[in-house]
């Protein structure tokens, strides 16, 4: 029976779908097995690194392993990453950021006090600027709660989003690309109005007023909205050999099945 | 009589080179291939008032910790598996600490525009961001007809950069193996003068290691002195050589919620000299021994 995890693993393998022929990069281990299991099965044309400087065909297997083990057949390392697959739009990453605003705003720099004494400083925008303004991007988040998904704005923009307070006059925006987020509720993209989040799927068991009721702001529910895919046995089969150490179970609190016993399904 | 062409210094010579408020790049990327021994040099120093530039690990947080820094200027502060630096986030949530916060890609870019001699290098990064909010950046408008409005990144001239590799030269031929060299090669070409610290220095690389000259990653007139320095990435990660020392940035860790603060870690750790601290590392074998990191 599928886990939650793995419910989550396919949902991030399908916001991959259709990205073209760019760098797929899943930073943690769900967006990371559905980068893997997306190139293993509809998007062949994904490429992969094996997390540090080389281009890989088979996507390597997470978790502890022979260091030599991953099979070579290109090289993007950090020092090539900008000119190749970010300022190129060549890239679609899931990255799982500490806040996510209505406009799509991420942050993952520092949390409340101030810029000069934060409360808690974090690691930095990193490439979050860049990689917003540049290529796709979606995100992931393993507890969907009013702490992530906040009202108002996120304490440090550090992701472009959908805001038009933000848009500088004259600025080149047409890269910014915000297609899904994936949540141990729901996938959400950003087809409401004016790039409003709004839900498409709902986790098996879940409803609308329970995703409402985690999100600091207002959602928009699509007219088509579906029961979000469980994995079968093959994308199973697939997601188990990526993940040999079972690192997956770890990522959800309790890691909980896709659907709860005894939902009449 | 030829002329001496010698670019071999000791740490000692390395520390007298550099002054209070310099501009300080330096190289590597998080936890991985720091040229920590010279980082370690500098917090044994009485250097101060330092700005440092970096793709920061531990020696973000070790420098500023000591009170060494005057400015950070980084695209991130971690140390991978450990997200969150500790002492860098310590300093920062109770002491302050001036910083300018880029993007990595806009990091690059000041060091590029400084090694081009230009002041500044248009992009469309940062745009839409608060990393305008804070920095002082100033936009550009296209003089052609598109007349796109950029953000004009300016340069990050360094007074110093300072690398660790595998291999060095006595003229300055260096050497950087394993998988990726980060940004190495522009904080060296955007610096006044860039130190290199070395696993091994020979006399000739031509004669030593020819068989690798696509691992040089910056030509010598970049490379101003050379360091030998064994396992001067420690704790750091140097591929192939060894790993990161997963413990020892855990200790590292642990200490900056412990009694006693930086001082205290310092004495213990970092210690009066290389030969103490290696030694209290576990030696060179244990050292050599570290496994590479999985990503």
């Amino acid at each position: 029976m599928a886990t939650l995890a793995e419910l989550c693993i396919l949902a991030c393998a399908e916001a991959f779908r259709g990205s073209g022929e760019v760098i797929a990069t899943g930073i943690g281990p769900v967006p990371r097995l559905g980068a893997g299991l997306a190139k293993s099965t509809h998007s062949p044309e994904l490429m992969m690194t094996d997390g540090e400087a080389f281009l890989v065909e088979d996507p390597v297997p997470i978790g502890p392993r022979g260091y030599d083990d991953r099979k070579a057949a290109g090289y993007l390392p950090f020092s090539r990453f900008f000119d190749a697959a970010v300022w190129t739009g060549r890239r679609h990453a899931i990255v799982t950021p500490t806040q996510i605003d209505r406009f799509g705003q991420t942050n993952l720099s520092y949390l409340g006090g101030s810029h000069d004494k934060p409360k808690v400083q974090m690691l930095g925008v990193r490439g979050f600027p860049g990689n917003s303004i540049y290529h796709i991007n979606s995100m992931f988040i393993p507890a969907h709660s009013q702490r992530v998904f906040v009202p108002g704005e996120v304490d440090m923009v550090s992701s472009v989003g959908y805001n038009p307070e933000r848009r500088v006059k004259g600025g080149n925006f047409s890269g910014v690309d915000l297609r899904r987020i994936i949540t141990n509720l729901c996938v959400m993209d950003f087809g409401g109005t004016n790039n409003a989040i709004r839900i498409i799927s709902l986790h098996p068991g879940v409803t609308v007023g329970m995703v409402q009721e985690a999100t600091g702001f207002a959602l928009e529910v699509a007219d088509d909205l579906t029961e979000t895919a469980i994995p079968d046995a093959a994308q199973l089969a697939i997601i188990a050999r990526l993940d040999p150490h079972n690192i997956r179970a770890s990522v959800i609190k309790g890691n909980p099945p896709a659907r709860a016993e005894g939902d009449g399904q | 009589m030829t002329p001496v062409f010698d670019k071999r210094i000791d740490l000692d010579q390395f520390i007298a080179s550099l002054r209070d408020g310099m501009t300080i790049g330096v190289g590597g990327w998080g936890p991985r291939r720091k040229p920590m021994a010279l980082v370690r040099a500098i917090l044994r120093s009485s250097l101060k008032d330092l700005t440092i530039v970096c793709y920061g690990g531990p020696e973000a947080g070790m420098l500023c910790a000591a009170g060494k820094v005057k400015k950070l200027i980084f695209g991130f502060v971690s140390l991978d598996a450990i997200p969150l630096e500790p002492w860098f986030r310590k300093v920062r949530e109770t002491v302050g600490q001036d910083i300018l916060e880029l993007d990595e890609g806009m990091l690059q870019w000041g060091l590029k525009a400084a090694a081009m001699g230009l002041p500044f290098l248009p992009t469309r990064v940062g745009l839409g961001t608060d990393v305008t909010t804070y920095g002082d950046f100033r936009m550009v408008t296209s003089p052609y007809d598109d007349g796109e409005v950029l953000l004009a990144m300016p340069a990050i001239p360094l007074d110093a950069a300072l690398l660790h590799v595998h291999r060095a030269d006595a003229r300055g031929n260096i050497q950087a193996l394993g998988p990726d060299t980060y940004y190495d090669e522009w904080f060296a070409r955007a610096a006044k003068r860039t130190f290199v610290s070395a696993e091994e220095v020979v006399e000739r690389m031509d004669l030593a290691y020819p068989d690798d000259a696509r691992a040089n990653i910056v030509e010598r007139c970049f490379v101003h002195a050379v360091i030998e320095a064994p396992y001067g990435a420690h704790p750091t990660s140097l591929p192939p050589s060894y790993g990161w020392d997963m413990a020892a940035l855990k200790a590292y860790a642990a200490a900056a919620g412990a009694e006693g603060g930086w001082p205290a870690y310092q004495q213990a750790v970092i210690g009066a000299d290389e030969a103490n601290y290696l030694a209290g590392a576990g030696g060179a074998e244990a050292v050599a021994a570290l496994p590479l990191p999985i990503f």
